[in-house]
């Protein structure tokens, strides 16, 4: 179970998160939504360790993580695909999954990681992890780099950010393999329909707090009523 | 040779063992054991320290490895070996220097070696420094290139120098003629108060001659590179340098990048780029696990494989 108490955070004097409480449940799915700069991301990165908040505390299983490095969090099992993927010079896909799995996985289960993301494994496997893949390409294999951590809580900010409509077809089939296995908690933030209906629940954010928060039949069916994701980009 | 040198030529040249098919060991100035066959064949010089290599026309998939190693602290070494490799030949030579000093006085290797390649000629040069040793004597590497294209023979050097090595002055000119192509990949990490210069003097002189230089290199510390390219397009030709450089604490690199047309038809490009390691980067490896430094290590790594 992963708790945020009261956590708010300021930047340039304008107030980005306004003392969010939330808990999130082992094995659900959860949506973060909103409209832009409704501070989404932020705590995506608040959670995962990129961005330390002001004040409040996150507790994951009963341990105060609010302190804990990136890595140290990543250790505990938490795992995070940023909505802009890195590039590497040098680096290949398979130095990738190898580090994300944490042990010297063989090449064929980094195949198996590289097609549950839809892409062909043996023409990427070695290829390396530069801006000669396309947009597409990189968030697939920045989702497939948190599939094989198999992370325990699982965030994904804006998985469908920058991505073309074939691609977004692949990665709401990822999504619903997700959700249906259902192990751990996966967040991710998503502007996206498709991507909300796929949720056990939802969360809307509005200027930095938390504006509703339930199961994602009632919540689809008011999000949608109040138009409140028209125009959703990046954040 | 001891358990010492048999490390030192593992580090230089993990490939070469006794029953490699050529080669030369030099050892702290002079020859200590040679191999040759039907198709490669190294003859000692006479008027100056070093060996010529000749590679027989037609050789298919010729081997010749020339390391050279040195143990005697306060040696200043320098060796001329030139390689002519014939028509339509094509070969694979290893080189490289590992000098082990524990003494203070300085070591110093400088090779100087000259390849003349007849038409239709392909080599891979591949050329490994490396350097050990708790003495407080410098180890010092002055390799100098120089490669003669004839017509449609193709030539890739490899070269890296990835620790140990205190001072480097590392020069290569080249000069291609027609249909030629010349690959250069060059890695160097520097440490301490380590400091290396490379320089590329290249002229592209017959037509669709091109050369591809790449440069990767990291600088740690508050060790210096310097990275100095001057390639010149005298026909219808092509050229591609990039040198991508990491800082860390004080480390300091300067590229002077230098690429001159003489012809309507010189297509030349040349890429730098210095800078640290991006935050994203290791943001990226952090959140799989890796802590700063060991996400540091794993990006400089890659950048230099």
């Amino acid at each position: 179970m992963l708790e945020l108490k009261n956590i708010s955070f300021k930047r340039d004097n304008k107030i980005i998160l306004n003392n969010i409480n939330l808990t999130l449940d082992d094995d659900k799915f959860y949506c973060i939504t909103g409209p832009n700069g409704s501070g989404k991301s932020t705590l995506a990165k608040i959670i995962m360790g990129l961005i330390i908040p002001d004040s409040g505390s996150i507790i994951y299983n009963g341990i105060d993580i609010t302190n804990l490095t990136v890595d140290e969090r990543a250790k505990l099992g938490l795992g995070f695909a940023f909505q802009n993927p890195v590039t590497f010079k040098g680096l290949t896909v398979y130095d990738l999954l190898k580090i994300a799995t944490g042990s010297e996985v063989g090449k064929k289960e980094a195949c198996d990681i590289l097609s549950k993301v839809g892409l062909c494994a043996k023409e990427y496997i070695d290829r390396e992890l530069n801006n000669s893949l396309s947009g597409g390409e990189l968030k697939r294999i920045e989702i497939a780099s948190v599939i094989a951590r198999c992370p325990s809580v699982s965030i994904f900010d804006e998985p469908e950010a920058g991505i073309d409509l074939w691609s977004f077809k692949y990665l709401t089939e990822i999504f619903k393999e997700i959700g249906l296995k259902k192990n751990g908690t996966t967040i991710v933030i998503s502007h996206q329909e498709r991507i909300l209906s796929i949720a056990d629940a939802i969360i809307l954010l509005e200027a930095g707090q938390i504006k509703e928060a339930g199961n994602k039949d009632t919540m689809l069916n008011n999000i949608l009523a109040s138009d409140c994701l028209k125009g959703g980009t990046h954040e | 040779m001891n358990n010492q040198d048999k490390e030192l030529l593992k580090e230089i040249n993990d490939s070469f063992n006794e029953e490699s098919e050529s080669y030369n060991i030099r050892k702290n100035g002079k020859s200590i054991a040679r191999k040759v066959n039907d198709y490669i064949n190294i003859v000692t010089k006479e008027d100056k320290s070093g060996i010529d290599v000749y590679v027989k026309e037609n050789t298919l998939f010729g081997i010749v490895h020339i390391p050279v190693i040195i143990t005697e602290s306060g040696l200043t070494d320098v060796v001329y070996n030139d390689f002519h490799i014939g028509k339509n030949a094509n070969v694979i030579i290893f080189a490289g220097c590992g000098i082990h000093n524990d003494e203070h006085k300085d070591s110093e290797h400088d090779g100087i070696h000259r390849f003349y390649l007849e038409s239709g000629a392909k080599v891979k040069y591949v050329e490994k420094h490396y350097g050990e040793g708790k003495g407080s004597g410098k180890k010092v590497l002055n390799p100098t290139t120089e490669i003669y294209m004839k017509d449609h023979s193709s030539m890739t050097m490899d070269s890296v120098q990835i620790k140990g090595v205190d001072d480097t002055v590392r020069i290569t000119k080249a000069e291609l003629e027609d249909n030629t192509t010349l690959e250069i990949s060059e890695k160097i990490r520097t440490t301490g108060n380590e400091t290396a210069k490379t320089e590329f003097n290249v002229n592209l002189n017959g037509e669709n001659a091109s050369v591809h230089v790449t440069s990767r290199s990291v600088a740690e510390g508050s060790s210096y590179q310097e990275f100095i390219s001057n390639i010149t397009g005298n026909t219808k030709c092509y050229a591609h340098v990039e040198c991508d450089a990491i800082i860390k604490e004080n480390g300091k690199v300067k590229a002077i990048p230098e690429i001159y047309a003489k012809n309507i038809d010189a297509n030349l490009i040349h890429e730098a780029a210095i800078g640290k390691i991006a935050g994203e980067q290791l943001k990226k490896l952090m959140t799989l696990g890796l802590n700063e430094s060991e996400a540091e290590e794993v990006i400089i790594k890659g950048f230099l494989k």
